[in-house]
């Protein structure tokens, strides 16, 4: 079950296998190194989600993006934040929404909102699990997750319509 | 309302949302809202990504091998270590 979900995050993090079954293993054996210092203070099972998710954070921070802890993930830099666009007429999302789109947009997302958008929308976490892997509170992440949408539908709305790319 | 005010009226509403959704309130009965197109459209739009989110991605399983080479790196660490307190 946790191998499951941990390899399972670290795909929809990271968005490739090969990255995935290294991030897997790396934070499995970070786990078996660092056993010795658990204090129960949590579960073992968000202890070692926690690890898998600062291994995910740290590899991300090596390709380039700017995340360096947990807590900067959680507060993009205001440039990464979703714009606004009030009244907007055209609301296309109506529809269907492209596919090919939403994984783009998904895959440009910045760290922080890619993480909570994964664990909740796609992993199906709950807030409650969230914040207690986050170390946030539950207000907080669904105020993020909010933020991770909204960023989705502003590049959706960027993205040319099916009928617009024939 | 003049379509000015109204984005004027959505810009607040909109703004304020992520306290409202932090806060846990129920904003369904929140008078703009309830009379305002377009952010009714909006959260529309979000629920949407979401459940287009939740269909396009299958539960993956690692692979087995994945596993079997966890164990071995953990094994390879543990003979590693073992060779060096002796060392020592």
């Amino acid at each position: 079950m946790h191998k499951r979900r941990i390899y399972s995050l670290c795909l929809r993090m990271v968005g490739s296998v090969a990255e995935a079954e290294d991030l897997t293993q790396e934070a499995f054996l970070q786990f078996h190194r660092k056993i010795a210092t658990f204090r129960g203070e949590s579960a073992l099972s968000t202890w070692l989600h926690r690890l898998a998710i600062n291994v995910v954070l740290m590899h991300l921070r090596k390709k380039g993006l700017q995340v360096t802890s947990l807590d900067e993930a959680m507060e993009p830099a205001p440039d990464q934040r979703p714009g606004r666009s009030f009244g907007a007429p055209d609301l296309f999302l109506s529809g269907a929404i492209d596919r090919l789109a939403l994984q783009r947009a998904i895959d440009d997302l910045p760290a922080g909102y890619r993480l909570i958008f994964v664990l909740h929308d796609i992993e199906g976490y709950e807030h409650n699990e969230i914040a207690t892997l986050l170390d946030c509170s539950i207000g907080n992440s669904k105020s993020q997750l909010h933020k991770a949408r909204l960023k989705l539908r502003e590049a959706l709305r960027a993205f040319p319509h099916p009928e617009a790319r024939r | 309302m003049s379509q000015a005010s109204n984005q004027v009226a959505c810009a607040a509403f909109q703004s304020n949302l992520p306290q409202l959704i932090a806060s846990g309130e129920d904003f369904a009965d929140h008078p703009h809202f309830k009379d305002c197109d377009v952010c009714r459209a909006l959260l529309a739009d979000l629920e949407t990504i979401a459940a287009t989110a939740r269909q396009m991605f299958p539960i993956v399983e690692p692979p087995d091998a994945l596993w079997e080479q966890i164990e071995s790196a953990i094994e390879h660490e543990e003979s590693a270590l073992g060779r060096h307190s002796n060392a020592s």
